[in-house]
């Protein structure tokens, strides 16, 4: 089988972190999060992977030739040299996706879920027609595109309603597709939407379909949802008894969905949790207290700091006594100084920082 | 410099009392929410409540055997302090002094004139106990002999545009005589102000003060030395105050007329000064009396380490865990416990207070029997050593500069507190700043 993932631009939203590495290859839940996607892409069959993208940064290229190798699996790169929206990359990559007849996945780089790709074809296959569209149930639907269903049919879209102001449905589109190469015909090659274009003429043929999708879902594309989505993985993993988060009988942890990989240092005294990961090598002083954090790769925390809702970026330093919290995101290679207090700070790469950020700004 | 035959030598050796003002309940306001539980001067400092380190100063001159507090604070209020201070120094006699009613600050000290002047004193020293300084009374006594001077003022530089907020002495530079004086001018006069001790030949003081007395009663309300701009608001202050014509203060009333007839010189300080207003002003007054107490190699002061960044003042009652790392210009009260990995900067921690692992408090005060959760923050802003205020611009509102926990108040684990103000016996649950919780 095929997949497309739509990796596009430089993804300026997770800024600062994606000034030092392309967003698919910032960790979450301590792994790139393009690697969550190649690897239930491969769980499920899948084969040929295509990323779609208008840049190709280097370090791209060299990591995900070693993924092809440990996972089986080969990987393109289809750049586009200008934006195409979110469809003319299929048709871009169409001698790929339609080299034969079976139906390929398009998924969208931002989106992490419990991929249902198996079920999903499945699925597919049973109803037989040209698309199916993983929709993921939302509180508040009036923010998003709604689908509307055939009445009396569970699964057949009969339109979708932009931002509706009164209820119609609480489905959204989850940015999780798999389609017939036969949808390609319907694509042409210029900038344009598969929300907006491809999608609703496939509805006016009534070839298209939506799968619940059971679960967390959750567009990281910004550091505040980063910060959510990661909650939401660790409680996945919490609920599935996964092997990969520190049992709750550590005496650090607190509240658990705690991951920490086994290079870390934790110091004494420390409580950690609910919802932190602590990256390769990282290394924490005593008496820390973190919650509702992402610290990645070398990064130390010093003694006593305090530390919530903040991504804390590879090599970075906490000072002793400081407190980071409200969505404080540190590029790489910061330092923050002892007893500095950071609210919703966002820390370009290689800088220090000797006085409180009381209110949240850039510091460039 | 060789001394001419001075020309007023009395027989005998001279004799100096000191005075020390202290005020009372309904002046210190400005020191809430302290001062709702402890009278501002008994208000410790540096390990010593604040009229102690005026006391202190006094004891060290050899010819001082006896000191009045004067005030309108309850007689009860002053007794142990009195009680210590004959026990720490024997050779000096302390009394305190209460007026009924306010007096101001020259009109109590006419008030009391008989019971200073048992003995005929030939000098007195008048110390205002809300000044934080090195109290440089040696060096104004010897300036008053020079001089041979009926009246010495400590003053001290301030930057331009905060001298208007002071007394303003206008001297000329050579001979060090006071040649104007103007308690806070609306123009700019000088920024050489007045610190607020004096030395006064009794001579010269007391009929000065009569003089001022009988000019109020011929022309009543008229306050100092009114320009036609200030001559509404002098009048005004008066009433507003409800203060009687008795009311005579030295710096309004008194001073102005020594310049213009009497020998009056100023002593210029080159040392610390700084005012003892409001609550917060007790963080910078703790870090500069601690400052002198180490330059002096103060045996009472914490040895310094890896975890004591001098000056660090512990009360020996105190249980100070020792991975906290503590300074500078910290003092640690009476049986207060701070655990582990604490770290406390700039900051005065009262009796019976506690500070759990891990937590934060820099540039402020945590009042008496006050609870600092574990990882909690508790926050104030450092404000430049120059300016004489406690304030900070917060998105365009003043807010207190230094935190303040009122008696027994209680920050929860992990909260965060910045530039408030807490009255007593509240609990804090939830992150604050620039706030005065009630």
């Amino acid at each position: 089988m095929k997949a497309l993932i739509l990796v596009g631009g430089f993804g300026t939203r997770l800024r600062p972190l994606t000034l030092t590495l392309p967003k698919p290859l910032v960790e979450f839940g301590n792994k790139p999060m393009i690697l969550h996607q190649i690897q239930a892409l491969a769980a499920a069959g899948v084969t040929d992977i295509v990323l779609a993208v208008n840049y190709r940064p280097e370090v791209m290229t060299e990591k995900l030739k070693k993924y092809e190798k440990e996972y089986n699996v080969r990987i393109e790169f289809s750049v586009e040299t200008e934006p195409l929206g979110t469809a003319g990359p299929l048709k871009l990559a169409e001698k790929i996706l339609g080299k034969d007849d079976a139906p390929f996945f398009v998924l969208n780089s931002d989106v992490i879920c419990d991929y249902p790709f198996a079920e999903l074809a499945a699925f597919h296959k049973q109803h037989g027609d040209e698309g199916t569209i993983v929709v993921t149930k939302v509180e508040e639907p009036s923010k998003y595109g709604v689908v509307v269903h055939k009445p009396g049919h569970a699964s057949r879209i009969d339109r979708f309603v932009e931002k509706p102001i009164e209820f119609v449905g609480n489905r959204i589109n989850a940015g999780l597709y798999i389609l017939n190469p036969s949808v390609l015909e319907r694509i042409e090659l210029r900038p344009t939407s598969i929300e907006q274009e491809t999608f609703p003429s496939m509805v006016r043929d009534n070839q298209l379909h939506s799968f619940d999708l059971e679960g967390y879902w959750m567009d990281v594309g910004q550091p505040k949802d980063f910060l959510a989505g990661t909650c939401l993985y660790l409680s996945d993993l919490s609920k599935k008894g996964s092997k990969l988060l520190v049992p709750t009988s550590e005496p650090y942890v607190y509240g658990g969905n705690v991951m920490i990989d086994s290079t870390a240092k934790i110091g004494k005294n420390c409580r950690i949790g609910p919802n932190v990961t602590i990256g390769k090598g990282v290394v924490i002083g005593d008496g820390v207290r973190l919650q509702r954090c992402v610290l990645l790769e070398s990064s130390k925390v010093r003694d006593h700091a305090w530390i919530k809702s903040t991504i804390v970026g590879w090599n970075s330093t906490v000072g002793r006594w400081a407190r980071l919290e409200n969505v404080t995101v540190l590029g790489d290679d910061v330092t923050i100084g002892d007893e500095i207090y950071v609210n919703g700070g966002s820390i370009l790469p290689h800088k220090t920082i000797k006085e409180n950020v009381d209110s949240p700004r850039v510091i460039m | 410099m060789s001394l001419d035959v001075p020309l007023r030598q009395k027989p005998g050796p001279s004799s100096t009392k000191a005075i020390i003002l202290v005020g009372g309940p309904s002046r210190g306001t400005r020191f809430r929410p302290l001062s709702l539980d402890v009278p501002k001067p008994l208000f410790e400092v540096a390990g010593h409540p604040i009229v102690e380190h005026c006391f202190r100063a006094i004891a060290k001159l050899p010819e001082i055997r006896e000191v009045f507090i004067i005030g309108y604070y309850d007689e009860s209020v002053f007794r142990d302090f009195i009680k210590d201070a004959s026990h720490t120094f024997p050779g000096i006699a302390v009394k305190y002094l209460r007026e009924y009613q306010a007096l101001g600050t020259a009109g109590g000290l006419y008030h009391f004139r008989d019971a200073i002047m048992k003995g005929r004193p030939d000098r007195i020293f008048v110390l205002n106990a809300d000044v934080c300084c090195s109290f440089p009374l040696g060096q104004m006594l010897r300036l008053f002999e020079e001089k041979n001077a009926e009246a010495v003022i400590l003053g001290t530089r301030v930057p331009e545009d905060v001298a208007t907020n002071f007394g303003c002495i206008v001297t000329d530079s050579h001979t060090k005589r006071v040649l104007h004086y103007v308690e806070k001018p609306e123009s700019r006069i000088s920024n050489l102000i007045n610190c607020g001790v004096y030395l006064f030949d009794t001579e010269c003081i007391f009929p000065a003060i009569r003089t001022a007395i009988k000019r109020r009663t011929d022309r009543p309300r008229l306050v100092s030395y009114p320009s036609s701009e200030n001559l509404e608001t002098s009048f005004f202050a008066d009433e507003e105050d409800g203060e009687k014509n008795e009311v005579i203060r030295l710096e309004q009333d008194i001073l102005s007329d020594l310049a213009d007839s009497r020998q009056f010189f100023v002593l210029e300080t080159k040392d610390f000064w700084r005012q003892i207003k409001t609550a917060g002003s007790a963080v910078p007054a703790n870090a500069l009396y601690l400052t002198k107490a180490f330059q002096s190699q103060s045996e009472e002061l914490a040895k310094p380490s890896a975890t004591i960044l001098p000056p660090v003042y512990i009360h020996p009652s105190a249980t100070v865990d020792p991975t906290a790392k503590l300074g500078p210009n910290v003092s640690i009260g009476p049986r207060v416990n701070i655990g582990p990995g604490v770290r406390i900067k700039e900051a005065i921690v009262l009796e019976d207070a506690e500070i759990k692992h891990d937590a934060c408090v820099l540039y402020s005060i945590i009042g008496w029997g006050s609870k600092v959760g574990a990882w909690a923050r508790v926050e104030g802003t450092p404000t430049p050593v120059t300016t004489h205020s406690t304030t900070v611009v917060r998105n365009g509102v003043k807010v207190q500069s230094i935190t303040i926990l009122g008696k027994e108040c209680g920050v929860a684990d992990e909260v965060r507190v910045q530039n408030c103000i807490c009255l007593p016996y509240k609990e804090l649950k939830k992150d604050v700043s620039n706030e005065i919780i009630m």
